[in-house]
């Protein structure tokens, strides 16, 4: 079972608590884009077997949104932080460098 | 290849069963094929098998990582149906479900077909409303449903509860035609028909790159070497996103597990297959007298083939008020497997970015039902370069189009 601490509030949620919002920092072309700027943003997605960047919502808690880094091989959580980012923090990578060398970066 | 006949059984149980030859051989790869297929399982084999069957084309490798159908092939609850909506659905899974019909004859191996019969309850009037119409729709396209009453439902499978509180039953979407097969039985036998006709399964052996050259295919880079070949079709369930990278192009797909469990075994119950999709829980009972039992699959995205204990709870507690007789049951296990879902949760059959790749994949959480259709489909495409009628509206091209294939609405989430 997946714990997340929640950002916005500060409980250690498990997942029962919790939303899955899919990948996180996605850029979101709007009205003018290219066709496949569009697509992209609607359906591609990364998909890594590895470190997967996150939204999740607090559902059953604070209901607020934040986000999450995570590792989808082996459903480690490396940290939560706030929604209000379009990139994860500094520190946050550094650390998920320090437990996975051959990652290749955010 | 020895055909296996009930004269086989005799010859053999005469001469203490020494003359058995190995259903499939373990060749050390080629340095190069005319095609090579990532992925031994169903829809890979298939693919190879009519790739060989109907367009003679045998220089063929499958490359598989682990072992022959050891991922979702060996891990789903083998019902097969086509009782689908949308036009170029039906015609797939039907296309698969008549190939089932006849599978053990032309593979000459026992996949166990066991046209039973499918049942997707309706328990809200929604559901009414829309299998009704995918009973039309289904009658329109050659596929014999039809929607039949709570009173048909409980003669069919007298041990449902029709009036439960939460989910009274109120009708069901029959297919008489639809039923079960034995999963690794489909994977075995391809593998059979497939090394019979001189095509190369090389398991353990795990690709870690696509080269390429000019904008075309021209190999894989595997842990028992480089292998070239012509042409490369990708049929990794789960792992497709993994191999578009490799490839160098992303696909509107995510994965995530889907969960199944069994019971222990009881006398025979059931001989039908119920899927309730409001509930999103579904079952039949094995010939071994197992109650095999599916849910839904999680909402995040996993590669690790286990799922998250609650879903399994939340199926097992909706199961047990349509069926109060498993409440007692002990569940002996319970696995997962990672399905590919898209972005309108239909399957994808397509050319891709790279030249003389392709790729076959997506089918999220009804891969098994489809693999006989998908193989046949997935062959022509790449035998002829180009898609053929029945692979054709499931091209990559339709999420740029928006020409989405919008099953999940009619089928929910059992799809």
């Amino acid at each position: 079972m997946l714990l997340l601490t929640c950002p916005n509030c500060g409980i250690k949620a498990d997942e029962t608590e919790l939303h899955p919002g899919g990948e996180a920092h996605i850029t979101r072309h709007g009205a003018g884009a290219s066709d496949s700027d569009f697509e992209g943003y609607l359906f591609h997605r990364k998909n890594p077997k590895g470190v997967h960047f996150e939204r999740w919502r607090h559902a059953m808690g604070c209901g607020k949104w934040f986000h999450a880094a995570r590792a989808t091989d082996t459903l480690e959580v490396f940290g939560t932080y706030s929604a209000q980012v379009f990139e994860p923090p500094n520190d946050l990578i550094e650390k998920i460098k320090l437990k996975r060398p051959d990652w290749e970066g955010f | 290849m020895r055909r296996y006949s009930a004269f086989a059984i005799a010859r053999e149980a005469l001469r203490f069963h020494t003359g058995w030859e190995r259903a499939w051989a373990a060749p050390e790869p080629k340095a190069d094929y005319d095609v090579v297929i990532v992925g031994a399982g169903g829809h890979g084999l298939a693919t190879a098998y009519y790739l060989g069957k109907n367009y003679g084309i045998t220089n063929v490798a499958i490359v598989e990582k682990g072992w022959l159908g050891g991922g979702n092939t060996g891990r789903n609850t083998t019902i097969i149906r086509s009782n689908y909506l949308q036009d170029p659905s039906a015609a797939i899974y039907e296309k698969a479900r008549s190939l089932y019909e006849t599978m053990s004859q032309d593979l000459n191996y026992n996949v166990m077909f066991s046209p039973r019969g499918v049942m997707m309850l309706a328990q809200t009037e929604h559901e009414i409303r829309g299998y009704q119409r995918t009973a039309h729709a289904n009658a329109l396209q050659g596929v014999a449903t039809e929607f039949i009453s709570p009173a048909r439902v409980k003669e069919l499978c007298p041990i449902i509860e029709l009036s439960g509180p939460r989910y009274p039953v109120l009708g069901a979407l029959w297919q008489p035609r639809g039923g079960t097969a034995r999963h690794d039985a489909v994977a075995w036998g391809y593998a059979r028909a497939c090394s019979d006709m001189g095509m190369h399964i090389l398991q353990k052996t795990e690709v870690s790159a696509v080269l390429q050259s000019g904008g075309q295919v021209t190999g894989v880079t595997t842990s028992k070497g480089d292998i070239k070949c012509k042409k490369l079709a990708i049929v990794v369930a789960g792992n497709s996103g993994v191999l578009a990278e490799m490839a160098g192009f992303r696909l509107p797909m995510e994965s995530a597990a889907l969960q199944a469990l069994v019971s222990e075994p009881i006398k025979p119950c059931m001989d039908v297959v119920v899927m309730a999709n409001t509930v999103h829980g579904y079952m039949s009972q094995s010939d071994k007298g197992e109650m095999v039992i599916g849910g839904g699959a999680d909402g995040f995205n996993n590669y690790t083939q286990r799922g998250s204990f609650h879903h399994v709870e939340e199926t097992v507690r909706a199961l047990i008020e349509t069926f109060p007789i498993i409440s007692r049951l002990k569940m002996l296990r319970q696995w997962g497997g990672i399905v590919d879902m898209t972005g309108d949760r239909s399957p994808i059959i397509s050319k891709t970015p790279l030249g003389n790749c392709f790729i076959d994949g997506g089918w999220g959480t009804g891969g098994f039902k489809s693999i006989p259709g998908s193989g046949w489909a997935m062959a022509e495409l790449v035998a002829k370069g180009e898609p053929g009628a029945l692979a054709a509206p499931f091209g990559l091209d339709r999420f740029k189009e928006g020409r989405f294939i919008d099953e999940s609405v009619a089928a929910g989430v059992a799809h």
